[in-house]
């Protein structure tokens, strides 16, 4: 089940068996088993109704969490012994994130906000991260924004923003927690159109949780979960 | 500019109000310090200069014969007391090789050879007690400053010539030029010159204290080619007593430090150290539990900003950097500014206490040390209370404050 990469390619993710509860006393098993591959350059929705796992599941292929059993694998790398030092390390070289709100830091630039995840890596600035900060902001349109403070940005432009930090890494995957759900229906639509382009030039892996039919439709490949499983996988 | 300073230097810009409320906390904390340092510093130092400037740091005698009071007892220049029984004054053996021995020895920065003994002056129909102190201008220059508290005449005492403090010339009524009769208690005793006016800016050591020279004083006391004290002056005033015990040790004679000789002094000047030192300790703990607690505030302001930073690939010791650099950088700053207000507040002060003829009551000690010392304990504290929220921001479970956000 879920096995979409062609022989010969690593997976960017690759789950096995990952269960994930909470509580003590009164223990939810929120994930009941989830099997599932993301290959690389893969545009994949992620669906299901409200409090299915998705928000989790996307935690934990972010190693922002980790499951209860089961193995989260990153490129072929089992991350369940990686200190948080390792993980971080991995997470900043493979992984970016896009949030529902686009969470961008209100004392910096537009610019700077791009930069940040270059820029904590690197330990200080430098003319590449600027010129490749730029050059996302450029990708998504915001090119002449680049000193606006990110308080001073619209919704979508701060989402697409969010959208050129998220990329700045070059992350082999970017994990996308309702990237639209907190925009009207013409500016999700220029958002998803954006990702699809990046997926298509920079061969980007997306996974993207959305309630919107509209958005999944776009994508490639839709996983729809029900209560802690993955109930259909289906490529288009 | 590496990433966390970067990132502090933004957070602090980005909330005026808050950055600007410690900032005047901790600045009004240093200025307390800076003040109260400068002004304990300033008053102690006139203190001890006041008590220095006319007496040496060890002064070492014959061993004692039995115990009773010696008229110059310690080299504090005390005026005898007439009804004191006459005393002999006794040399010391072989003091040119001792002189040379204690000028030898480390931390000793001079040493002069005096003769001390009580005397009188005859006036009217009465007399004057004197205390005479028999000098080498040249070597005593080094053990007090005879030269700045000199009003009239020189300093110069060849043969009949003596000095003779401001209080005593204004008793008899005589100038530099004058006469003036001394007569010692073993009945020996000269008419001498005056050549020179000194002012002690002591009554007592104005109104009895009297220079002559080393020959002069051993004729007038009866021990020729003697000298019956050595008095040193040591580069650490505080290595006094060790330096006295030291002498005492090794030659045998009676040797004693300015410290034992003051130890009300001491006490008096260790107690108000005490209490300046605990005042600054509280000060300074306060400055601590503000910094803290503004930083507390500002972690729980930024959970999501750390959140999304940590998610975005930022490693945990970054995140502890970034509020240990906002700690130092408000101790810095707030530190400077405190330097600013103490330094007015402490030169304010100066201006206003003064001496009716005008001169500063005693000078505030502001000096490079403290205001170094101020900006690194400012620093180091602001680290210190920023340690427990910056070890909280780090902690911060991103996907938690993520979730919630
Ligand atoms: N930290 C937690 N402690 C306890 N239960 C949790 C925790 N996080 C999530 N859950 C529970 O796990 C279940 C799945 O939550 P999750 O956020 O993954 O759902 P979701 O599919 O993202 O829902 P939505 O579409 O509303 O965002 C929910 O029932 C939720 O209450
Ligand atoms: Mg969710």
């Amino acid at each position: 089940m879920g096995e979409s990469v062609p022989a010969g390619e690593t997976p960017v993710v690759q789950l096995r068996g990952v269960r994930k509860t909470y509580g003590e006393r009164v223990v939810t098993e929120v994930l009941k088993g989830i099997d599932l591959q993301i290959g690389p350059r893969d545009l994949s929705a992620l669906t299901g109704p409200s409090g299915s796992g998705k928000t989790t599941l996307l935690n934990l292929v972010g190693l922002l969490d980790r499951p209860t059993s089961g193995t989260v694998e990153i490129e072929g790398t089992d991350v369940g012994g990686l200190d948080d030092g390792d993980r971080t390390g991995l997470r900043a070289a493979k992984l970016g994130f896009v949030f529902q709100f686009h969470h961008l830091m209100p004392a910096f630039t537009a610019l700077e906000n791009v930069a940040m995840p270059l820029l904590a890596r690197h330990g200080r600035p430098a003319p590449w991260i600027r010129e490749r900060a730029l050059a996302l902001l450029d990708e998504v349109g915001l090119a002449e924004r680049a000193r606006y403070r990110a308080t001073d940005l619209s919704g979508g432009q701060a989402q697409r923003v969010a959208i050129a930090r998220a990329l700045v890494a070059e992350p082999a995957l970017v994990l996308a927690d309702e990237p639209t759900g907190n925009l009207d229906t013409e500016t999700s639509a220029q958002v998803v159109e954006l990702l699809e382009r990046i997926n298509a030039r920079r061969g980007t892996a997306f996974l993207i949780v959305t309630h919107e039919a509209s958005v999944a439709e776009r994508c490639h490949r839709i996983v729809h979960m029900v209560d802690g499983r993955i109930d259909s996988d289906r490529r288009r | 500019m590496p990433f966390p300073l970067f990132v502090a230097l933004r957070y602090l810009r980005d909330q005026p109000l808050q950055t600007g409320l410690i900032l005047s906390g901790i600045g009004v904390g240093v200025a307390v310090i800076i003040f109260l340092s400068a002004l304990i510093t300033g008053l102690q130092q006139s203190i001890i200069e006041r008590t220095l400037g006319s007496q040496a740091h060890v002064v070492v005698r014959p061993q004692e014969e039995s115990p009773r009071v010696h008229p110059d007892a310690g080299g504090a220049l005390v005026s005898p007391s007439v009804e004191q029984p006459p005393q002999r004054v006794r040399p010391i053996d072989g003091w040119p090789d001792l002189r040379d021995e204690l000028a030898r020895l480390p931390g000793v920065s001079g040493v002069a050879p005096t003769i001390n003994g009580p005397a009188i002056a005859a006036r009217g129909g009465g007399s004057v007690a004197l205390a005479v102190r028999g000098i080498e201008p040249a070597s005593y220059l080094a053990i007090v400053d005879l030269e700045s508290r000199l009003v009239d005449g020189e300093l110069e005492l060849t043969g009949l010539q003596a000095a003779v403090g401001t209080e005593l010339a204004r008793k008899l009524g005589i100038g530099v030029g004058g006469r003036i009769r001394i007569q010692t208690t073993g009945e020996r005793g000269g008419v001498y010159t005056v050549a020179a006016i000194f002012d002690f800016n002591s009554v007592s050591l104005n109104e009895s204290l009297v220079f002559v020279s080393l020959r002069t004083a051993q004729t007038l006391f009866g021990i020729e080619g003697g000298v019956s004290a050595l008095e040193l002056v040591t580069e650490d005033i505080f290595a006094a007593e060790a330096l006295a015990a030291r002498i005492r040790d090794r030659t045998g004679l009676d040797a004693r430090s300015w410290m034992e000789q003051n130890g009300d002094l001491l006490v008096g000047l260790r107690s108000q150290s005490m209490s300046s030192i605990m005042i600054q300790v509280f000060v300074i703990l306060a400055v601590a539990l503000g910094i803290a607690s503004v930083l507390a505030v500002s972690v729980v302001q930024k959970a999501r900003e750390v959140g999304i930073l940590r998610a975005t690939g930022t490693r945990a010791g970054s995140i502890t950097q970034i509020f240990l650099v906002q700690g130092a950088l408000l101790g810095a700053v707030g530190s400077i500014a405190g330097i600013a207000l103490g330094t007015a507040l402490a030169m304010f002060f100066a201006s206003v206490a003064r001496n009716p003829d005008g001169s500063a009551t005693f000078p505030v000690a502001l000096t490079g040390w403290l205001y170094g010392r101020s900006v690194i304990i400012a620093m180091g504290v602001g680290v210190l209370a920023a340690v427990l929220p910056a070890r909280d921001a780090s902690r911060m479970d991103p996907a938690t404050v993520i979730r919630n956000g």
